[in-house]
């Protein structure tokens, strides 16, 4: 299994619940996408998942590893095999592209090595292959503050793809980026994880990118699973029971779940 | 008093104990103001007056004797290498402490793991150690070191080394904890150990800061190696002393407009360096 999780609970420092009792498996390769109304605990979830949060209940187990029973040095090498997408991109603005591409790999690096990307980048042709799946090859020398909240998003994306990781976690990935960049987007995070053969788990709050993307959804509110289901399977009605009182993000119409609705993004 | 400000859901609940530390804070410093006898109108006393204005009138004109000012010259350089050379050895000092204690670059936060209690007793052992370094002022050091060492400038390197050490370590150590932790943590969590984390995490975000900060400490040093000469340490400092004794303010507004010269130069620098690295 790349990811399971048993009987997981979350109790922050302050006292508030963030999860509770949640079981959840994803096998290699599989996609499953997390939905649910905002505050569900989607994002503390994906922490506990990428071995970033460590659960107050339950047990963890990350590409058949326990992190949390592992020393230092073996938890550093399994977190630098697990990538993660931020809501937010946890990117420096004066930093180059081409270095916040490259700090994908440190975890892989040897600190000679680092340091000397640090001083010149070490694999400039790995970072510009990164950055041309997402559409921003010719960025590659610029600093990160010359572009847009959107672009340093797919930036973030082609850091966590050059980290190649083998289990692959995204908060939010997309919600910043307009409807066609966020489709094309996604479809490169699903196209490495095929690729790849590395398991996929995203949060997502547009309903339709996830049913669209993701064969297995899970439904997630006030901290446990509300539903685990196939994309086929979700209904308006369980969707309506899950955003129950809060902004519904239920699409209007029945999406289609076929791929490949936009154009690549390199074309763009 | 507006009626707004009446109605207790409004009242700032911060408002009473701001104004207790404020209070607090002006009956600590007004007993500390007392204690050192800082009375502003004995400046202007006509007879205390009558001293300074004879004394400023001697400082002028700067002494220009060619002998002097070739004096003036090696013992600038002197000073400046004193103070170039203290800083690059405390920098060497500073730069693992400030690694080891900084919290946003501590691996064992990330979770947190099993090593979280055995990093902070390691952070707090590095605190004591900076505070350790720093606690006794460079000229005492350089005092104890002359007598070991000898006349000259090798004493002064080496107690700017520990004291400016520890100062680094610590300034350095706070401009990264107060920088945006996010980066850095995004980092650790992918596996990234603590110095990829702090050059790719914290440093571009934190450069800026860190250089003014050392070419401040810098020009801190230069004035510092100056004391340090009245001492036996060599440089300015050494040549101000006998310039003193020997009562000649020409020479004394000579050396003072040197310093000058070496202040307007470290602000130069600051300026420069923040201009690249903006």
């Amino acid at each position: 299994m790349s990811l399971r999780l048993e009987q997981v609970g979350v109790v922050h420092a302050n006292g508030r619940r963030a999860l509770a009792g949640v079981d959840l498996a994803v096998a290699p390769g599989e996609r499953v996408a997390l939905i649910g109304p905002s505050g569900a605990g989607k994002t503390t979830l994906l922490r506990v998942a990428a071995a970033s949060l460590r659960p107050t209940e339950g047990r963890v187990a990350l590409l058949d590893a326990q992190p949390w029973s592992l020393g230092a040095r073996a938890l550093k090498a399994l977190r630098a095999r697990v990538g993660f997408v931020h809501q937010a991109p946890p990117i420096p603005p004066r930093l180059r592209v081409v270095s916040a591409v490259l700090a994908g790999r440190l975890g892989q690096w040897s600190l000679t090595r680092a340091l000397r990307s640090w001083v010149a980048p070490a694999d400039a042709a790995g970072a510009r292959d990164a950055l041309a799946r997402v559409g921003l090859a010719e960025r590659l020398f610029e600093r990160c503050d010359q572009l847009s909240g959107g672009q340093l998003q797919r930036v973030a994306v082609a850091r966590t793809l050059y980290q190649s990781p083998r289990l692959l976690l995204a908060d939010e990935p997309v919600s910043a980026l307009d409807a066609a960049t966020a489709d094309a987007v996604l479809r490169e995070l699903v196209g490495y994880s095929v690729a790849s053969g590395a398991s996929f788990v995203a949060s997502l709050h547009a309903v339709d990118l996830a049913l669209r993307w993701f064969p297995r959804i899970v439904g997630v509110r006030d901290g446990r699973v509300m539903f685990d289901l196939a994309a086929a399977e979700v209904t308006p009605d369980r969707l309506a029971a899950l955003y129950a009182g809060d902004a519904p993000a239920v699409p209007e119409r029945p999406v289609e779940t076929t791929h490949g609705a936009t154009p690549p993004l390199a074309s763009a | 008093m507006t009626a707004a400000a009446l109605r207790p859901e409004l009242r700032d609940p911060l408002a009473r104990r701001r104004l207790g530390r404020a209070v607090a804070a002006a009956v600590v410093l007004w007993p500390l103001l007392r204690l050192s006898e800082f009375r502003p109108s004995t400046l202007f006393d006509p007879a205390n007056l009558h001293v300074m204005a004879t004394f400023v009138a001697g400082f002028l004109p700067p002494a220009t004797n060619a002998e002097f000012l070739g004096f003036l010259l090696t013992a600038t350089l002197q000073t400046l290498a004193m103070a170039t050379a203290g800083m690059a050895l405390a920098f060497v000092v500073a730069l693992p402490l400030a690694l080891a204690a900084t919290r946003s670059l501590s691996v064992a936060a990330v979770g947190p793991a099993e090593g979280r209690w055995r990093g902070q007793g390691i952070r707090h052992g590095v605190r004591m150690l900076m505070v350790l370094l720093r606690s006794v002022p460079e000229v005492v050091w350089a005092l104890m070191f002359v007598r070991a060492l000898g006349l000259g400038p090798a004493a002064g390197v080496l107690a700017l080394a520990i004291t400016y050490g520890g100062m680094l370590a610590k300034v350095y150590a706070e401009i990264l904890e107060s920088a945006d932790a996010r980066p850095a943590r995004a980092l650790l969590a992918a596996g990234s150990g603590r110095v990829g984390a702090l050059c790719f995490g914290l440093l571009p975000l934190a450069a800026q800061e860190l250089v003014s900060y050392t070419v401040y400490r810098w020009e801190c040093a230069v004035r510092a190696a100056v004391v340090m000469g009245f001492v036996g340490a060599g440089g300015l400092g050494q040549l101000l002393d006998q310039s003193l004794k020997m009562l000649s303010g020409g020479e004394v507004s000579s050396i003072a407009l040197v310093f000058l010269a070496l202040v307007f130069l470290a602000d130069a620098i600051s300026l420069a360096l923040r201009k690249v690295l903006a």
